[in-house]
């Protein structure tokens, strides 16, 4: 991939802390360098074990307030520039480390050493964990903007564009109002293909989308096609990843319909639960079907998506049962930010 | 070109936008090309059994179709009495349109121009029908059906439930649960192209894996030799002297 298409896509910027796989980072990372000051210190693994303990009792308490602090400061801090936000929470932890170490006495009876030694180790496992999260970002960032590149590719199959194409051509002598309507949906669905698919949108366009994208197949395979639309419940201002659900119906007709000769039910069922949103799809699914490959990668690529925005909070599961292909998707109910 | 008798078309498709504008377009080139369109098909069985009923001249064939694929209808198609030339049509097949090139087999992409399809069946009315060596490597994988010949009709039997093909003197026999049937291919390349499912226990016979029932010792020959026994059917096979370790390494699997 050329370089320049990488550049200037990076924006520095402090991590969500509101995200539960940033959060849980942020605890490990900090156990094990617990765990490392107890081995340096400790002479005997008993020792260290001691010393693990004593550095806990200490280190435990300081991250947990930290995070509950960072979690609540989330929208400030995200919306202040990068080093406004680090010298932010460089002070906010050293003002809690001070806090700490100065009630610990008269409260918890424990003996701590110098106050500049804890300030300075708070510096460093500060700075160590902004370092981390910025690398991070750095790495994944370029996967964002290949990730759509790859998206584009893989998600306009050409067999559909020119088979589409071709449905219009047969109605334009006949039924010349319905090529219009096909060929408005075949617009809007190329529009958002062909856009900057970076940031969320809202779910209940992504519905339009597959809706404009349905009829058209429909176009061609009439009453084949079956489609069992199940979003009473479904929460239209829930953020999503845009094309997380057409490529998926795309290859539902592809695998499960196109190789049938009866009729064949597409059926999509979106819901709200505990938090989250739920996308679950079945197709028809006929084991000897002689189309290859090509469902792993739009499979893939919608995966590593929602981990790029959602992180651990996200995840897909495909399930092949007897007759029938299932794939679920459970993702974070995230609204829309008030602009 | 008026001396000469209308083209009989065959339309294969199974989207009916795909067939409604192939109709359109052969319109538009009726007047360079005298033609008679004799039938339409959804899928590959009805396109068979239209092309036996009356006689067709050039079936205008979709490669991407359910359960059997353009081009294995086109080997059918090459089997029966009078075999019709076959323009091929796909909308994108990255495979099959290399395919074609490299055999020179006659294919229009989708969208079609008239110009294109014009050309193609003034060609067509002269053309070679295609050879059967160039249809069989254009089949990514093996045939989902064989097809046998009968009164005017074309059978397919899915091959699936074949339990045995056994090599006459010009045939080959099929044995189906239901009856037998004769088809005109050899056993050597249909066990190349079925090296999964069919497994050869004699000089002339390959039986199916899956329809064996087991193995017994003959009644009738002295020295005991061994027959397959089917799941299916009452026949038995005898295993020839050459494969009967096949009857140990069939029996363990």
């Amino acid at each position: 991939m050329p370089g320049s298409i990488n550049q200037n896509t990076y924006t520095k910027a402090l991590p969500n802390f509101r995200n539960l796989g940033v959060l849980l980072r942020i605890l490990v990372i900090v156990s094990v360098m617990s765990v490392g000051a107890a081995l340096v210190k400790g002479g005997s693994l008993a020792e260290a074990w001691q010393q693990f303990l004593g550095i806990s009792a200490f280190v435990q308490p300081a991250v947990m307030l930290s995070l509950v602090l960072l979690v609540m400061l989330n929208g400030l801090l995200r919306r202040a520039p990068y080093a406004a936000g680090v010298a932010f929470v460089m002070v906010l932890e050293l003002v809690l480390v001070t806090a700490l170490h100065t009630l610990s006495r008269p409260l918890l009876g424990m003996e701590l050493g110098a106050l500049e030694r804890y300030w300075l180790l708070t510096l460093l496992v500060t700075a160590t964990l902004l370092v981390y999260f910025d690398l991070r970002g750095r790495a994944l960032s370029p996967a964002l903007t290949e990730a759509r590149l790859q998206a584009l590719q893989a998600r306009i199959r050409p067999h559909f564009l020119f088979n589409s194409i071709n449905a219009v051509l047969s109605l334009i002598r006949q039924e010349p109002q319905r090529a219009e309507r096909a060929l408005e949906d075949m617009a809007d669905l190329f529009r958002v293909l062909m856009a900057d698919n970076r940031q969320l949108a809202p779910l209940q366009r992504e519905i339009e989308l597959c809706r404009e994208y349905l009829n058209l197949e429909q176009l061609r395979l009439g009453e084949r096609l079956q489609v069992e639309w199940h979003v009473d419940k479904m929460p239209q201002d829930a953020m999503v990843p845009p094309l997380v659900l057409q490529p998926l119906l795309e290859n539902a007709v592809y695998h499960g319909i196109e190789p049938r000769l009866s009729p064949g039910v597409v059926s999509i069922n979106i819901y709200l639960a505990r938090g989250e949103v739920h996308v679950v799809l079945r197709n028809p699914y006929e084991p000897a079907g002689n189309h290859h490959g090509g469902n792993k990668m739009a499979l893939a690529n919608i995966r590593e998506r929602l981990q790029l925005h959602f992180d651990a909070e996200a995840s897909l599961a495909a399930r092949v049962g007897e007759d029938a292909y299932q794939v679920h998707i459970v993702m974070p109910y995230q609204k829309a930010l008030a602009a | 070109m008026t001396a000469l008798a209308p083209l009989g078309l065959l339309i294969v498709d199974d989207e009916a936008p795909a067939r409604s504008r192939m109709r359109d377009l052969l319109a538009d080139c009726a007047d360079e090309v005298p033609f008679e369109i004799v039938g339409e098909a959804a899928s590959g069985r009805a396109a068979l059994e239209a092309a036996v009923a009356q006689a067709v001249d050039v079936v205008l064939l979709d490669v991407r179709m359910p359960e059997m694929d353009g081009i294995e209808v086109a080997q059918h198609l090459q089997g029966i009495e009078r075999p019709p030339a076959v323009i091929f049509t796909t909308a994108y097949d990255a495979y099959a349109i290399r395919a074609f090139e490299v055999h020179a087999v006659d294919y229009l992409l989708k969208p079609i121009r008239v110009a294109r399809l014009t050309e193609a069946l003034v060609r067509a009315r002269t053309a070679a029908r295609p050879r059967p060596e160039a249809l069989r490597d254009l089949q990514a994988g093996p045939r989902s059906f064989l097809s046998a010949q009968e009164r005017g009709k074309v059978h397919l039997i899915p091959v699936g439930d074949v339990i045995y093909l056994k090599a006459e003197l010009k045939y080959v026999t099929v044995r189906t649960a239901m009856r037998e049937y004769l088809i005109e291919e050899s056993l050597a390349r249909l066990e190349q192209e079925y090296p999964e499912r069919f497994v050869r226990v004699h000089r002339n016979c390959l039986v199916a894996r899956e329809a064996i029932r087991g193995f017994e010792r003959s009644a009738e020959s002295a020295e005991g030799q061994w027959e397959v026994v089917f799941k299916a059917c009452p026949e038995r096979i005898a295993v020839s002297r050459r494969q009967q370790h096949l009857v140990r390494d069939l029996a363990r699997s």
